[in-house]
């Protein structure tokens, strides 16, 4: 049972290939994480799996639907959610009104059904219901980045880099909330630098190293693996 | 630091005397065939002088009057006063924008011709400025080229009374509705450009129409113009002395009152001033509407906006669009205004004067657009007096107001929008 499937994906900036023939496979219900040193291509993979840019060669598919050359408006009305690296929230717009653009597309009902979960998860941002959301601090925009991702209704959310720049005890809180959000079906495919918290809550693991797929294992394994925890573990 | 001080000023108050010298100091005098140069009278040396000495006090103790300058906005007494509730605030703002159409509905009954005629322009620029403001406000899309769309409503008007006799009333939508397909057609091959690129691409449409008209003699007149543009009728009653389309009936003689010049310039400016409020409230209700937002969203952020997949194509080109068909909506009341136009009308200048209006008034605020476009109309009319000054008055206005208050004169203050509590 696959969520997403990426055969052979190659990406190229113009005339320079950034991922040479990538593979990977997401299967549903899993937390699957990818880890890389910078530049290594992991921003350009998710990319790729919105469509911007799309891919040269290969094939991507999103539950049984082939998606390579579909237009990124599309594919993200496809189930699928994307929490962009940088949290990249409206600063603008009160921490409400980013949550209703993440069901822009849905009826009413599900927009009311669905914030109501995600302050659930997030009590905080309920607090902050009214508030201009550029004005809140780096892990409650974190907070607002998912939550607004998951008012789509997603059946597979991609996190990039949710971790960037937030302090240890709010990270934590964070994976606790990805976790979280497997136990509720939802696919679950993570970006991260932070090897060792990604990896130890992940299903499986990736390797990526400068746009090719290195090692492919369980979590566990990848975490005892010694190349693995010379090169992003710190030994 | 004070010694740096009295440097800089005196380098300032050096340059302004070489600046002004040769501009104000010498006078060029034309003797026959020949130009002799000649010294200005003492009491002109004598101010450039004093000039000077003001731009080096200025700059020397420039620190203390900035600072007693930014202490001003405190006299203001709404700056220390909390923002009042959001229902509050739009209530009031409905009731200012009902009081303001009232007052502009009786208004022309009891002023010159001539004030009326000033006040139909100021509400052309109004529909003008609403537009842009959906464009530059709203979506975050710099466009300098607005005016383009302006000059096609006013030209569909235009040629479609020379060619084919079409009233206003018929061309009106006409101009309206063409004027938004140049706007769809503009948006497509600027759909990838933000910022600075897209700003010139506006800016070589906005010429390329102007030359297109200015070029194409056989169609448009070219620079001479198209003249007789029908005024508008009222259910086929002409304003005119003498009727002048067969069918038609003169306003005057069916009323059974004298006839009077006024009576149509009064005309005008009511449907100026109806459709300017059907611009806004039409565009009031689209930023209400899920594609207001999903405007405001695309400003923000645009990775984030399609990220949630929405279509960066159809966000910017509803924008487009739109803004495009009410400036065409202005361009035509313009045409009828004239009776006459040419080119001319459609240079770069007016784009700057309508993105001018937008940034004084608050981008994307529509009450702070409306009294912007009020003011930037009215402020070069009222300092006619100063004749050649009355630029450099309006420059300077500009300036000050920047400085001031760099979000406009009423900021936006957005309508948090909350779904209704199911029952």
């Amino acid at each position: 049972m696959s969520m997403l499937v990426l055969e052979d994906v190659h990406t190229h900036y113009g005339k320079i290939e950034a991922l040479h023939g990538v593979s990977v496979e997401v299967n549903r219900g899993e937390i699957v994480s990818l880890i890389g040193a910078n530049g290594a291509g992991k921003t350009t993979l998710l990319m790729t799996v919105c469509g911007t840019p799309q891919a040269t060669s290969g094939r991507i598919i999103l539950q049984d639907r082939d998606i390579t050359n579909m237009p990124t408006a599309q594919i993200m009305r496809s189930g699928l959610a994307i929490v962009p690296e940088g949290r990249r929230i409206f600063s603008g717009l009160t921490v409400e009104e980013n949550l209703h653009m993440g069901g822009f597309f849905n009826t009413k009902a599900e927009i009311r059904e669905t914030q109501a979960h995600v302050y659930e998860l997030f009590p905080r941002l309920k607090e902050r219901e009214l508030q201009r959301a550029g004005t809140m601090s780096g892990g409650e925009q974190q907070m607002l980045a998912i939550g607004r991702a998951l008012m789509s209704r997603p059946t597979m959310i991609i996190l990039d880099e949710p971790s960037l720049g937030l302090a240890p005890l709010v990270i934590k809180q964070i994976f606790e909330i990805i976790g979280h959000l497997r136990d509720e079906g939802i696919t679950v495919f993570l970006v991260e630098q932070n090897a060792h918290q990604a990896l130890h809550l992940a299903d499986r693991g990736y390797v990526l190293e400068t746009g090719k797929i290195r090692l492919h294992d369980t979590g566990k394994n990848l975490l005892a693996n010694p190349d693995v925890q010379n090169a992003y573990l710190g030994g | 630091m004070a010694a740096n001080n009295y440097k800089h000023a005196l380098f300032c108050a050096i340059v302004t005397l070489i600046i002004s010298f040769p501009i104000l100091g010498l006078n060029l005098e034309a003797e026959g065939v020949k130009i002799t140069v000649t010294g200005a009278e003492t009491s002109t040396h004598i101010a450039i002088l004093l000039a000077a000495v003001v731009v080096f006090v200025f700059q020397a103790f420039r620190d203390s009057f900035m600072g007693a300058l930014g202490k001003l906005p405190k006299l203001n007494p709404l700056v220390n006063k909390k923002p009042m509730e959001q229902s509050k605030r739009v209530k009031l703002e409905s009731w200012i924008m009902t009081g303001l159409v009232v007052l502009a509905l009786f208004w022309p009954f009891f002023v010159s011709r001539g004030s009326v005629d000033l006040a139909t322009l100021v509400l052309i620029y109004i529909m003008l400025a609403l537009g842009l403001n959906v464009v530059v406000g709203l979506a975050g899309l710099l466009d300098l080229g607005y005016v383009a769309f302006y000059a096609v409503g006013a030209y569909t008007f235009a040629l479609l009374s020379e060619y084919l006799g079409a009233s206003f009333w018929v061309a009106l939508p006409a101009g309206a509705l063409l004027a938004a397909l140049f706007g769809l057609v503009l948006g497509f091959p600027v759909l990838r450009l933000r910022g600075d690129y897209l700003a010139i691409v506006t800016l070589g449409f906005g010429e390329i129409i102007r030359i297109l008209l200015n070029n194409w003699t056989n169609l448009t007149g070219g620079p001479n113009g198209i003249g007789g543009i029908p005024d508008p009728t009222l259910f086929g009653m002409e304003f005119g002395r003498r009727v002048k389309e067969e069918g038609n009936t003169s306003f005057h003689e069916t009323f059974g009152i004298a006839y009077s010049g006024e009576h149509k310039v009064i005309f005008l400016y009511l449907i100026a001033l109806v459709l300017a409020v059907i611009t806004a409230l039409v565009i009031r209700r689209f930023m209400r509407m899920p594609v207001g937002r999903a405007w405001e969203a695309l400003r923000e952020d645009e990775i984030a906006a399609r990220s949630l997949g929405l279509s960066r194509t159809a966000v910017k080109l509803s924008a487009f669009t739109i803004g495009a068909f009410f400036a065409g909506f202005a361009g035509t009341v313009f045409a009828s205004k004239q009776g006459f136009i040419s080119p001319e009308s459609f240079v770069f200048l007016e784009s700057a004067i309508i993105l001018a209006i937008v940034v004084l008034g608050g981008m994307g605020s529509q009450l702070g657009v409306i009294l912007a476009a009020i003011a930037v109309t009215i402020l070069p009319e009222l300092a006619r007096e100063f004749s050649e000054y009355r630029m450099l008055i309006f420059g300077a206005a500009m300036v000050l107001m920047m400085v001031w208050r760099p979000q406009g004169m009423l900021p936006m203050r957005r309508i948090h929008i909350k779904l209704k509590k199911q029952e």
